[in-house]
């Protein structure tokens, strides 16, 4: 099976109803895109299928075809994409395991929307738990890096 | 005195495991390794490394487990600090499991009390024998030589680098620490400065390695179906049809005990190639389980005959003032009872640990709380000796208690054995709800009275609760005055009279700690109550704690039979001091709009604690529309003593908020037939983004007393705060947790 992962092609061989997740993770060695719930319920498996935010661990690989998918990874070469550069200023991680989740679920917004309203952060970021409660970080620092888009 | 002395280059690699596989600590060899300081440990005392290499890197040992306290930060910032180092130019390196380091055990909030002055000393010790080497350098008295910024400076000017000194710095004699000098807290470059975590970078572009991204050169992985209901045992499964499992290479029994203390409980492990092929393999087990006598356990009847005990009968006296029941029948009489569920950690990262055991021992890679009771434990079940066990530490995706225990860590080690190969053991998010060390159920009955003044004159307290102990004695059944020392035996009340009793309560569930443990429930009741009898006075909440508080004085509760464990601390050192824990309830009115005129269905709630040697006030603001609940503010004053790095301590108060939130609204697991009725997020929901007030805000107290817990404290006065607030908005008083029995929220 072949799928585009950050752009490249690779082939795998693995049962089709594989969950992308653990075919990132075991298969191609990615393991910034994280297990926390097995059930599309938690968010910390968050990657990007053609720009939208997908839960990989409720995704079987076999229907990921020829959409391209984006991982954490693949967001940008060097940490420097806005939003990571806002979650460095915000220090928003406490112990970082939902992040790369939070950090996909909000580019994918600020991709479709580029100033989104608190409520429109609230709506699209509920579908990603963080247990130690960074959420205040995490609304202020998506706010700041669609400010700087802006700008 | 304390001795220095200096270790080689072996035991800094034992004891660092940098010459390990590289798999989790990315820095390279030091190639010096000159000015490293030891301190054997001396009863309590604990030690640190630092390092130089002549390129002028500092490397600092972190020897406490990062799981988002911010501590691989803040220690070394300490060190760094009194070293004179340049924090750009230190590296933090994870240290293993060694008794070396003297406790490593990352729990009850305790890494900067406990090791604030040892990481100044080892700073202070390094900094001394670059200004020594200096000095022989240039000929001059040691006196006129002093680091700065990674440089040694002469008093003429001249200077030279760090790196420099690294060869001779070593071969200066070692100082003895307690006559070295220290820092003037004026002079702190980095203590009590917002230095950013040294994680941040990698956690936000998903380069960290927690204990589910290890990965070994031939690893297997596993998923265990374990024993649904405490001291059920295997009776059947099919290994055949897990193995028709495509990857799945073998089954393997893990035999459990009750009670585990910190081994594996009784489960049946399917082993396979990949994740998803052991976690596909494990459903097709069908196993079954033997009877046990906790299959009939519900939680709800259990909690119905605890709330009747403690509100019918006497129980035993932990506590005693005075006369409790004349002042009971003199006075205006005021009595609640309190109900809470178990709850489950449900930190973001299940439990996860990989073992790989060969003829020369066994190694460990875990997202721990514990290296030193996991390299016991694995070596107890394999027995060897603790020294063959290697215990790496890997970043924790949250732990909030769970993952001091180390029975994760032992399954690993048993498959490895098993199918001589490294196997890394993953609990699904399902694992870890239904098999948690749960957070205990609890049932509190109040009594007070009121004399016409509105003074309290008498307070009767009962509690049932099953006790922790039960994880090693399952015949524990009375909670202890050390327990009990977490708020319920602690409360700092100036009343005459007052008696404090404990009914039995044995358990039948695994019983653990969560982030403040016993202080979420007896908080939730000493919280709500006193807010019961402000109301029940005709005071203002917040003025009627300060006045139940009393006069300023330092607390000792021996006079009156109970004795407090204090967080571990002598009261010499850490007093109970009444007149901070007011003080924390004075500054929070003064930050928020305490007393304020609100809309119909708006309320402010306060509520406070003293727990892990801090004071905390947390006020909440709440909206009641129809049955939707939601908070709307939560506003938090901590007085933990000194603060090394305040961002980090405002970074823990708001996830304690959030972690108080949780439970407060939407937190219980329940039982039925024994088993934990909840699995995954659906029914064991924690607070999401849309839940959270916009207004989440803590304050430090400025002190300069010796440092207090920051990572658990914030949690014990959310409950009582929200539940007061809804009581103020709307006149309902809700004595049971969660919320979401009475709202939506
Ligand atoms: S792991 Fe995919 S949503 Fe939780
Ligand atoms: S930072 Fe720990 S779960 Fe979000």
């Amino acid at each position: 099976m072949k799928i585009t992962v950050n752009g490249k092609q690779r082939t795998v061989d693995v049962e089709p109803d594989t969950p992308l997740l653990w075919v990132l993770r075991d298969e191609l060695a990615m393991r910034g895109t994280k297990f926390g719930c097995g059930a599309g319920l938690c968010g910390a498996c968050t990657v990007h299928m053609d720009g939208k935010a997908m839960r990989a661990c409720v995704l079987p690989v076999s229907a990921v075809g020829d959409a391209e998918i984006r991982t954490i990874e693949g967001l940008s070469e060097d940490g420097s994409h806005p939003l990571q550069q806002a979650w460095a200023d915000h220090n928003v991680p406490q112990c970082g395991y939902c992040q790369s989740g939070q950090i996909m679920s909000a580019a994918a917004l600020l991709a479709v929307n580029a100033m989104p309203s608190d409520e429109e952060i609230d709506t699209a970021m509920a579908g990603n738990i963080c247990r130690c409660g960074t959420y205040p970080r995490i609304r202020a620092a998506i706010r700041q890096a669609a400010e700087a888009e802006q700008s | 005195m304390t001795v220095l002395e200096k270790i080689s280059r072996r035991d800094f690699l034992k004891a660092t495991g940098v010459s390990s596989s590289g798999l989790l600590i990315g820095a390279a060899l030091p190639t010096t390794l000159r000015a490293d300081v030891l301190q054997r440990p001396s009863g309590d005392a604990l030690n640190l490394f630092v390092s130089l290499r002549e390129d002028g890197t500092v490397e600092i040992i972190a020897h406490r487990s990062e799981m988002g306290t911010g501590i691989r930060t803040s220690l070394p910032q300490v060190v760094a600090d009194e070293m004179e180092a340049d924090w750009d130019r230190v590296t933090v390196i994870q240290g293993l499991a060694s008794a070396d380091y003297g406790s490593q055990n990352t729990d009850g909030s305790r890494s900067v009390r406990n090791f604030y002055t040892v990481m100044r000393q080892m700073g202070a010790a390094a900094r001394s024998m670059l200004e020594s080497s200096a000095a022989q350098r240039w000929d001059v008295p040691v006196s006129e030589c002093r680091a700065s910024n990674h440089r040694v400076v002469h008093s003429d000017g001249r200077s030279i680098g760090f790196g420099e000194l690294a060869t001779s710095a070593a071969e200066q004699p070692l100082p003895a620490l307690d006559s070295l000098p220290l820092k003037s807290a004026a002079d702190f470059r980095y203590i009590g400065k917002d230095v950013p975590s040294v994680d941040l970078a990698d956690m936000t572009t998903g380069a960290t390695t927690y204990g589910v991204d290890v990965a070994l050169p031939g690893m297997l992985y596993a998923s265990i179906e374990r024993r649904p209901v405490m001291g059920t045992s295997i009776e059947s499964f099919s290994a055949d049809a897990a193995k028709k499992v495509r990857g799945v290479v073998a089954v393997e029994v893990i035999k459990g005990t009750d009670p585990n203390g910190f081994k594996p409980i009784e489960g049946v492990a399917v082993i396979a190639d990949k994740t998803w092929s052991a976690i596909k393999g494990r459903q097709a087990l069908a196993a079954t389980w033997t009877d046990s006598a906790h299959n009939s356990h519900s939680a709800d009847v259990y909690l119905d005959e605890l709330m009747d005990a403690v509100s019918s009968k006497p129980g035993v006296v932990a506590r005693e003032r005075g006369d409790v029941d004349a002042a009971l029948a003199a006075g205006k009489r005021v009595s609640a009872s309190y109900r809470t569920p178990y709850l489950a950690h449900a930190s973001m990262e299940p439990p996860m640990a990989t073992a790989y055991v060969t003829e020369q021992g066994c190694e460990v890679w875990a997202c721990t709380q514990t290296p030193q009771a996991t390299q016991q434990t694995v070596a107890e079940v394999l027995g060897l000796a603790p020294e063959k066990v290697t215990v790496n530490v890997t970043l924790l995706g949250g732990g909030f208690g769970r993952k001091s225990k180390p029975d994760f860590s032992a399954e690993a080690a048993l498959l490895s054995r098993a199918v001589g190969k490294p196997v890394q053991v993953v609990w699904t998010r399902e694992d870890d709800i239904r098999h948690d060390y749960f957070h205990s159920c609890c049932a509190q009955h109040y009594e007070a009275s009121i004399d016409e003044s509105g003074a309290v004159t008498g307070w009767l307290a009962r509690q049932a609760t099953p006790p922790i102990d039960t994880t090693w004695d399952a015949s524990a059944d009375l909670m202890s005055d050390g327990s009990l020392s977490q708020t319920f035996g602690s409360i700092p009340f100036a009343i005459p009279n007052l008696r404090l009793e404990g009914h039995r309560a044995p358990a039948h569930a695994r019983i653990g700690w969560l982030r403040s443990v016993y202080n979420i429930p007896f908080g939730f009741g000493v919280g709500s109550f006193v807010d019961e009898l402000a109301h029940a006075a005709d005071k203002d909440p917040a003025a009627f704690w300060i006045e139940l508080i009393g006069e300023d004085r330092l607390l000792d509760f021996a006079p009156e039979g109970f004795e407090f464990s204090n967080y571990g601390k002598p009261l010499s050192e850490y007093p109970y001091d009444t007149a901070r824990f007011k003080g924390v309830i004075r500054e929070l009115t003064e930050t928020i709009p305490w007393g304020e005129s609100l809309p119909a269905g708006q309320g402010w709630g306060i509520a406070a604690a003293r727990s892990f040697l801090s004071y905390v006030a947390v006020a909440c603001k709440v909206s009641v529309e129809g049955d939707q609940l939601k908070v709307l503010e939560m506003h938090s004053v901590i007085d933990a003593g000194l603060v090394v790095n305040p961002d980090r301590v405002h970074a823990q108060m708001e996830g304690a908020m959030i972690f108080g939130l949780s439970l407060a609204l939407m937190g219980e697991i329940t039982f039925e037939g024994g088993e934990p009725q909840q699995s995954n997020f659906h029914d064991y929901p924690v607070a999401r983004i849309n839940q959270v007030p916009r207004v989440i805000r803590n304050t430090i107290t400025a002190s300069d007393a010796p440092p207090a817990g920051v990572g658990e404290p914030g949690v014990p006065p959310v409950a009582p705060a929200i539940a007061n607030a809804v009581f103020a908005a709307t006149g309902k008083r809700h004595r049971t947790l969660p919320l979401n029995k009475a709202y939506r929220v």
